[in-house]
């Protein structure tokens, strides 16, 4: 039963960019391609060679195994609306939230690794806008708890029901947007990166992963749709309910799909912000997130 | 009145015996006092005299009383750069030196523009390559540097940008060019007009075909002595406005692309397809190839087509106005736009910009004004300024010159005077020298024809606009996040081909 939750995270993740990318093109007045082709890109990269440069000390090698082996490891922790997380225990947020961190330091350390001045300039990003994404997202986590009571990932999201929504509505309202935010800016979509452009001077998360190819450009895009999966099914699964009716996982799954569209929306809607303009983006999202902390503190 | 040069009008030929060729002294102060008073360098030209002496024209125009000041000198060994006083000669400086060999002094930035190779080398005559000179450096804690291309992620033309950046900001940006030089001028040398001669001009920067070619035909015609009836006049504006209208609209999408926002790029990018297939339908070409020809137009419209062209224009002008409306509407596009990669109107007259990019700082300069020919000296054509200079000034003046260039298309596709013979053309006259000017999309483009003895092509300039204003660009993006600059070039969008030759 528990493994449900990690194979689903597993085989479902890549058709949560599918739904972004063809909400995006049907707002764009195009057709967009088949849903399922995040998983014949996995396929057509799988098959090809890899390319390696002869400057590199090795890092760049070891960079998407370790990232997607942390990916990974998270889909053990992240409870998937009414279905726990295979692994649950005091504090695994903070775990979770590491191994992430783990597998964005390798990306950037296999970044570094090529040499390239572009690969540096998006790792250096990278680095800023997560240490400013990660007090938002620990401040969230903290509300949570404060509002449950507990403080394993399970347990906070399972706990949430219709009585926190008619008592703590407000607070549970700024968690969602601070983890909406941090969100966006940890998966790199509009408005704080643009997954799409081929411009690497304006790219922050695309261009660390330049130098990747064949079955290591897999892991890579794997382990994007992994992260974007994950760090939704927590902000669904904060509005589903638990229990084991069946009704609440189709719930869950649509609120993913929505979330999807919601991102398509936003990315359909407006610009990206100036780079200097994101970390005001990032300390708004940890201003709500330590503004729902606080009024579970004085309620 | 500038002391040694000689005064013509637009598409005025003169012969070259009849511009005294001046020492090289006196030809600097003349040049100075020229610049001085706020004239623009439009040319510099290497000649190539029968005798085997180098000299140089120079063409100065003012704007305000419609003359063009041609001065003409012999080619020093030691060239004194004015470039540090006058910036806008800069680049006519360095492509000069490397054109004749001699060497520059006092050139803030010497190194050659294109670096011409010899044939079948990658290397000119010297052993330089692009890229083998010293770049600027900067040196200290953050200062890195970045160097982009020859080989860039989109489908665009080979140029290399070498960044200094503290941080994120760019404290400086070196621009080498040069890969796409494809030896046009010299190919030209010695020739006589003909069928491909034009297809050349066609091709010298792709997006720019009718520009070129017009400006070809026009100095064909000028020094022939043929006079172009009026309904072909009428069709080649046409065609020039259609050309300015479909970059322009690809442009805004561009722009919108660059920011990351989604829906005026998917219609800007249909639209500029829309505007192509309308060009298509003068002369079953989508850049214009074979509409101007020397003495004429190469098709004539007929009732038909004309009503198709017409509703054609008005469908995607309202899907056009819906478009870019939408940007001007998304504050997030406006906080990218304004503010960013801002020049001022001196700056602008200083470095010599041209074209949408100078009328965004508010520098009126527009030759469909300045210098008309054809249908634009009967019907004037309103020149749209802006005084931001920033990327939402070069954004706002492309709309306000699409809006202009559409009624004016409309105006003239429904008021279209009677077909008359077209004059073929024949051979150029010996010895004279003229200078074409058209208001392409991008700005001005300037050619400088010289015969020779038996009516051959003696020497031919062309200068596109984008030899005006890529030292602009690297302007611009002083002091900006080095994220910004995709932002700032797609404002300028300047050709690669058309400043390589």
């Amino acid at each position: 039963m528990s493994l449900t939750a990690v194979i689903l995270s597993l085989l479902l993740s890549p058709l949560l960019l599918s739904v972004i990318n063809r909400s995006k093109a049907l707002l764009a007045g195009r057709r967009g391609a088949p849903m399922l082709q995040p998983y014949f890109d996995l396929v057509r990269l799988l098959k090809k060679g890899v390319v390696y440069s002869n400057v590199s000390a090795g890092l760049v090698q070891l960079a998407p195994v370790c990232n997607l082996a942390a990916l990974m490891l998270c889909t053990l922790l992240v409870p998937l609306g009414p279905l726990p997380a295979l692994i649950h225990f005091q504090g695994d947020f903070i775990l979770l939230a590491y191994l992430m961190g783990l597998g964005r330091f390798v990306t950037m350390l296999g970044a570094l690794d090529t040499g390239s001045s572009f690969e540096g300039m998006g790792a250096s990003r990278e680095a800023f806008f997560a240490a400013l994404a990660e007090p938002a997202f620990f401040l969230a986590m903290a509300g949570l708890a404060k509002m449950t009571g507990s403080q394993s990932l399970t347990g906070m999201l399972q706990t949430i029901s219709m009585d926190h929504w008619q008592h703590n509505a407000p607070s549970l309202l700024l968690i969602l947007v601070a983890l909406f935010l941090v969100f966006l800016a940890e998966n790199a979509r509009i408005p704080v990166d643009d997954p799409t452009t081929h411009l690497e001077l304006t790219m922050i998360h695309e261009v660390m992963i330049l130098d990747h190819s064949g079955p290591d450009l897999a892991m890579i895009e794997y382990g994007v749709a992994l992260k974007i999966w994950l760090m939704a099914a927590i902000a669904a699964s904060i509005l589903v309910p638990s229990g084991t009716n069946p009704l609440w996982l189709a719930l869950f799954l649509v609120l993913m799909a929505v979330i999807g569209v919601l991102v398509g929306l936003v990315e359909s809607s407006m610009a990206r912000l100036r780079l200097i303009r994101v970390p005001q983006l990032l300390i708004g999202a940890g201003v709500f997130a330590g503004l729902a902390l606080f009024l579970e503190f004085v309620q | 009145m500038i002391e040694g040069a000689v005064t013509v009008r637009h598409k005025e030929s003169v012969s070259l015996q009849d511009i005294p060729c001046l020492p090289f002294h006196t030809f600097q102060a003349a040049l100075s006092t020229g610049l001085a008073a706020g004239l623009f360098l439009a040319a510099l030209p290497k000649l190539y005299g029968r005798t085997g002496k180098k000299e140089v024209l120079a063409v100065l125009r003012h704007d305000q009383r419609r003359r063009l000041y041609l001065l003409r000198t012999e080619m020093p060994q030691q060239w004194r750069s004015l470039a540090k006083e006058f910036p806008q000669v800069a680049s006519f400086e360095r492509e000069l030196a490397e054109e004749s060999g001699c060497t520059l002094q006092g050139h803030p930035q010497p190194s050659p523009l294109r670096y011409l190779p010899q044939t079948g080398t990658a290397t000119d005559d010297v052993g330089r390559y692009i890229g083998s000179h010293d770049f600027l450096r900067a040196e200290g804690e953050e200062m890195h540097e970045v160097a982009v291309g020859p080989v860039h992620a989109g489908i665009i033309e080979p140029g290399h940008f070498r960044f200094l950046c503290y941080g994120e900001m760019v404290f400086h940006l070196e621009i080498s060019l040069g890969f796409q030089h494809r030896g046009i001028e010299a190919a030209l040398r010695g020739r006589v007009p003909d069928r491909r001669m034009l297809m050349l001009m066609e091709t010298l920067s792709g997006d720019t075909t009718i520009g070129h070619s017009l400006a070809h035909c026009q100095a064909l015609e000028a020094l022939a002595g043929i006079t172009v009836p009026d309904r072909a006049m009428d069709i080649r504006a046409i065609a020039l406005e259609l050309e300015r209208i479909a970059n322009h609209v690809g442009d805004l999408g561009a722009m919108a692309m660059d920011v990351g926002y989604a829906p005026t790029a998917s219609f800007c990018g249909r639209l500029r397809g829309a505007f192509l297939n309308i060009t298509a339908m003068l002369c079953g070409n989508r850049y214009g190839r074979g509409i101007v020809l020397p003495g004429g137009v190469g098709h004539d419209l007929d009732d038909e087509r004309i009503g198709t062209m017409v509703d054609q224009i008005k469908t995607h002008f309202a899907d056009v106005t819906e478009a870019a409306t939408l940007l001007w509407n998304t504050p997030s596009v406006m906080a990218r736009f304004e503010e960013t990669g801002t020049l001022t109107r001196k700056q602008a007259k200083d470095l010599g910009l041209v074209g949408p990019a100078a009328r965004a700082c508010g520098k009126e300069m527009d030759n469909r004004v300045d210098f008309p020919t054809g249908s634009y000296r009967r019907h004037r054509l309103p020149v749209s300024v802006w005084f931001t200079g920033d990327v939402y000034g070069r954004a706002l003046v492309r709309w306000l010159e699409i809006k202009r260039s559409v009624a004016f298309v409309l105006a003239r596709l429904q008021d279209l005077p009677t077909w008359e013979e077209q004059t073929p053309f024949c051979r150029l006259p010996a010895d004279q020298c003229i200078v074409s000017l058209v208001e392409g999309w991008r700005g001005s483009i300037c050619h400088v024809v010289v015969t020779g003895n038996d009516g051959e092509i003696g020497a031919y300039k062309v200068v596109d606009p984008s030899v005006h204003n890529w030292p602009g660009l690297a302007l611009a993006v002083r002091g900006e996040g080095i994220m910004d600059f995709p932002i700032c070039n797609k404002s300028f969008n300047l050709s690669y081909c058309g400043h390589d030759l």
